[in-house]
């Protein structure tokens, strides 16, 4: 990978920090920005719905607290599978990657539940305010889950090939800074939406 | 190390100093489409009445005239000058992710294309004309962009081809903000930088903070006309209003990302040309981060017409006063670097001093809008078009214009002719005062924007045909400069590593510079190294082979997925959205696991 030739080659960055993680640092401020936006407009709308179904007629707090608890854990397993590449011990390495995408796959699968179950109890993305904001924001951020899935089983799949070694640490660290951002949003929109309702 | 030449070597190219060369010859040949627009727009206006363009027509050609100069014509030219330059004055071999870098202009190039294919394809949606293209103005009000009161797709090609510009801009911020801020040579301290070079930064990080409000803000437009929702819609307790805030939460902070850069470039040209080094450099570098800053509190003073109530009013309106400090200060510290110095007046010099002239005038009807009282009589006028063209002609286009007399010799190796660039100069000036100064009253005599005529009874016909005047001085300008590109092909003076004697680090090499930039990364002692300390940073031979990355084919490719994408909801083929993303994540894949040595 383009960091381990560069470290290898000698160079030294001004800042001292490898330029790919100081890249994906200001891509999470920039990110942070799209979902203020996106939270900011949800609590804008909050209770300018004409008609129902409102919140707290149809969220499944317990049920979303599953999920919730579900990727938080997928963070400590992110954590894991970094400590593990780090240490090269790929077959621990291949377990956590693993897991943290199975935490994914089963955080999503929970949203395609949720978000079918509503539109069965007539809460569509047209239906009100509330279905407007609320499938936008939860579907922005599950798209942003979806794509840290795919990354995660590349990840695997390298690891299963032999290709990742604990000299693309730095590759995993980073993928572990976007999985626990997503994560950091998702207690964030947890609290906003379905908490304080 | 010898450069490689052919088709594909540009395809393909990664080096900041080709990608720098597609981003300006691109960026000009939209300055130059959305100047035939201003053309057509002020041959409309020249007399009352006129049927020269129809109503339709002509508010497809004031939304594209602003969307192409704002986003394919002046972003892009400063991104060419960052591209070039910046590496080169902070003495690194690259950007610090060059493929990236290439991702950028591809899909700027695209996305450029894909807005303006409006123009062309009415037959394809039966609009029953040649063109649907945007319709809405640049800043694209709800509720006049729901698909309630515009059916057809113009409105869509324009909020998606802006979404498509978004990802090349958030690209190219965190490229740049990591290059200058980890790729600085050994010496080359923060407050060493050049100011071009610190107004690249700021300018990058408002890109990257500005522009995921504005692609939320149009997902929202996205998603209301194409989906059914309400973001925008009264009648389901939506809100048109919260677009204005969206929008001017990124328009306003996109103002300062048009003349940073431009403040830049005048930052470099005068101390060099008035033989003294700039006056106040760190107050000048302050106000820069101090406007960005700033540029975050003022985005309701664009909606005080919208009736926010007397305390946003009034806070606003400190805000935007207050902003005119900062901007105060450097106009006083460029003067004082002019104060005393031997200066040449040379074209870019020429350009530099017409930038600070102009843009005290647009900065003067600026602060007029800040209070609203004064703004509620200006809005929606030729007034505020005046002031928008002294700000972003009189400033960006003037700053952008010395950047390239400057550069000029750098990047191609010959100087612009002077005579020629002299006429340039003083037509462009005269032109642009004759076409912009009379709006000021036009508008205060009441004629509205964004109207494709008006009446002779409003006694304001005179002042826009001088206007009209103006613009076709500016355009015969135009004519003299293409001249002298073409003519410094072939008979320009030869230029050397440093015709103006300027002081950072890119005239340090030979015109135009090696690939590799610097055969030697030099250490930096000083703020102007040339100046100060020539013999340690002057380009040494290189002493052995110097490693240039290959180029790479993915970034262009990855870029091709995201006009398949936004052409598959205009077209409502679902199919079509997934050849894009499956081209664009197999671009993405290639590239990651590519070999790739920077």
């Amino acid at each position: 990978m383009s960091h381990a030739a560069h470290a290898e080659a000698g160079h030294q960055t001004s800042m001292g920090l490898d330029s790919r993680k100081m890249a994906f640092w200001a891509f999470i401020g920039s990110e942070c920005l799209l979902f203020a936006t996106l939270i900011s407009t949800y609590l804008i709308y909050k209770g300018k719905s004409l008609e129902g179904p409102f919140p707290h007629e149809i969220l499944n707090i317990p049920f979303t607290s599953f999920s919730t608890f579900d990727l938080l854990m997928s963070s400590l397993w992110m954590v894991l599978a970094l400590a593990a590449v780090q240490r090269n011990d790929m077959k621990w390495a291949k377990v956590w990657l693993m897991g943290t995408a199975i935490g994914g796959l089963i955080f999503l699968g929970g949203q395609v539940w949720e978000f079918s179950h509503f539109v069965e109890h007539g809460l569509t993305l047209q239906k009100n305010m509330f279905g407007t904001t609320f499938f936008v924001l939860t579907g922005t951020h599950g798209a942003h889950v979806a794509v840290g899935v795919l990354w995660l089983l590349t990840l695997w799949v390298r690891a299963m090939q032999g290709k990742l070694t604990a000299k693309n640490a730095m590759t995993v660290e980073i993928t572990g800074l976007y999985w626990h951002f997503v994560d950091v949003i998702w207690i964030i929109i947890f609290t906003v939406v379905y908490l304080i309702q | 190390m010898t450069e490689p030449t052919g088709l594909k070597s540009w395809l393909t190219t990664v080096d900041h100093k080709r990608i720098g060369k597609l981003y300006f010859w691109t960026a000009f040949c939209f300055f130059l489409v959305g100047g035939i627009e201003a053309l057509l727009i002020r041959s409309q206006l020249a007399q009352p009445n006129s049927h020269i363009v129809d109503a339709q027509t002509y508010n497809e050609l004031f939304t594209m005239h602003g969307t192409t100069m704002i986003f394919l014509a002046l972003m892009p030219l400063s991104v060419a000058f960052f591209n070039f330059i910046v590496p080169l004055q902070i003495g690194a071999r690259d950007v610090a992710f060059p493929r990236l870098n290439a991702f950028s202009y591809w899909v700027f190039l695209l996305g450029g294309i894909f807005m303006n294919l409006s123009w062309f394809v009415g037959p394809l949606f039966h609009a029953g004309r040649l063109s649907v293209a945007p319709n809405g103005g640049w800043f694209g009000y709800a509720n006049l962009t729901e698909r309630q009161y515009s059916i057809g797709p113009n409105i869509d090609f324009w909020l998606l081809g802006l979404q498509i510009l978004g990802v090349s801009s958030l690209a190219g911020g965190f490229n740049f903000i990591i290059t200058i801020l980890n790729l600085r040579a050994p010496g080359m301290k923060m407050m060493r930088l050049p100011v071009f070079s610190w107004m690249t930064l700021v300018t990058s990080f408002l890109l990257i903070t500005a522009f995921p409000v504005i692609t939320v803000a149009l997902v929202f437009l996205m998603f209301d006309r194409n989906f059914g929702t309400h973001f925008y819609q009264v009648s389901a307790g939506g809100d048109p209003v919260l677009w204005q805030h969206l929008f001017w939460l990124f328009g306003h902070p996109e103002v300062y990302i048009l003349i940073l850069p431009a403040m830049g470039v005048i930052s470099e040209v005068l101390p060099t040309f008035s033989g003294k080094p700039l006056f106040g450099y760190t107050v000048v570098v302050y106000s820069g981060i101090l406007i960005a800053f700033m540029g975050w509190g003022v985005w309701s003073h664009h909606m005080f017409s919208v009736g926010l109530g007397p305390i946003a009013d009034a806070v606003f309106s400190s805000t935007t006063m207050l902003i005119a400090i900062p901007t105060g200060v450097k106009i006083f510290n460029w003067i004082a670097t002019l104060w005393g110095g031997q200066i040449r007046f040379d074209t870019p010099l020429l350009f530099a001093v017409g930038f600070i002239a102009m843009f005290i005038i647009g900065g003067l009807s600026g602060v007029t809008h800040a209070s609203p009282p004064a703004d509620l009589q200006q809005t929606d006028t030729y007034y505020v078009v005046a002031h928008i063209h002294y700000v972003l002609f009189g400033g960006t286009v003037l700053g952008l214009f010395a950047g390239m007399y400057y550069w000029w010799p750098k990047m191609t190796g010959r100087l612009l002719n002077e005579t020629l660039g002299k006429i340039h100069f003083w037509l462009m000036l005269i032109g642009m005062n004759v076409a912009f100064f009379p709006m000021h009253f036009i508008g205060l005599l009441g004629m509205p924007r964004r109207v494709y005529t008006y009446s002779p009874d409003l006694g304001v016909s005179t002042m826009n045909l001088v206007s009209t005047v103006g613009a076709f001085l500016i355009a015969v300008a135009m004519l003299v400069f293409i001249w002298n590109v073409i003519r410094t092909r072939t008979a320009g003076k030869v230029a050397g590593d440093n015709p103006w004697h300027g002081a950072t680090l890119e005239w340090a090499m030979s015109s135009p510079p090696p690939v590799y930039n610097f055969a030697q990364i030099p250490t930096v002692h000083s703020r102007l190294p040339l100046w100060n300390e020539p013999e340690s940073v002057m380009q040494k031979a290189p002493t052995g082979p110097i490693h240039v990355p290959d180029g790479s084919w993915w970034p262009m490719v990855a870029a091709v997925g995201l006009p398949l994408m936004a052409g598959a909801l205009i077209a409502h083929a679902l199919w079509l959205a997934f050849v894009g993303a499956a081209i664009l994540i197999f671009g993405i894949f290639k590239w990651g696991f590519e070999p790739f040595e920077v």
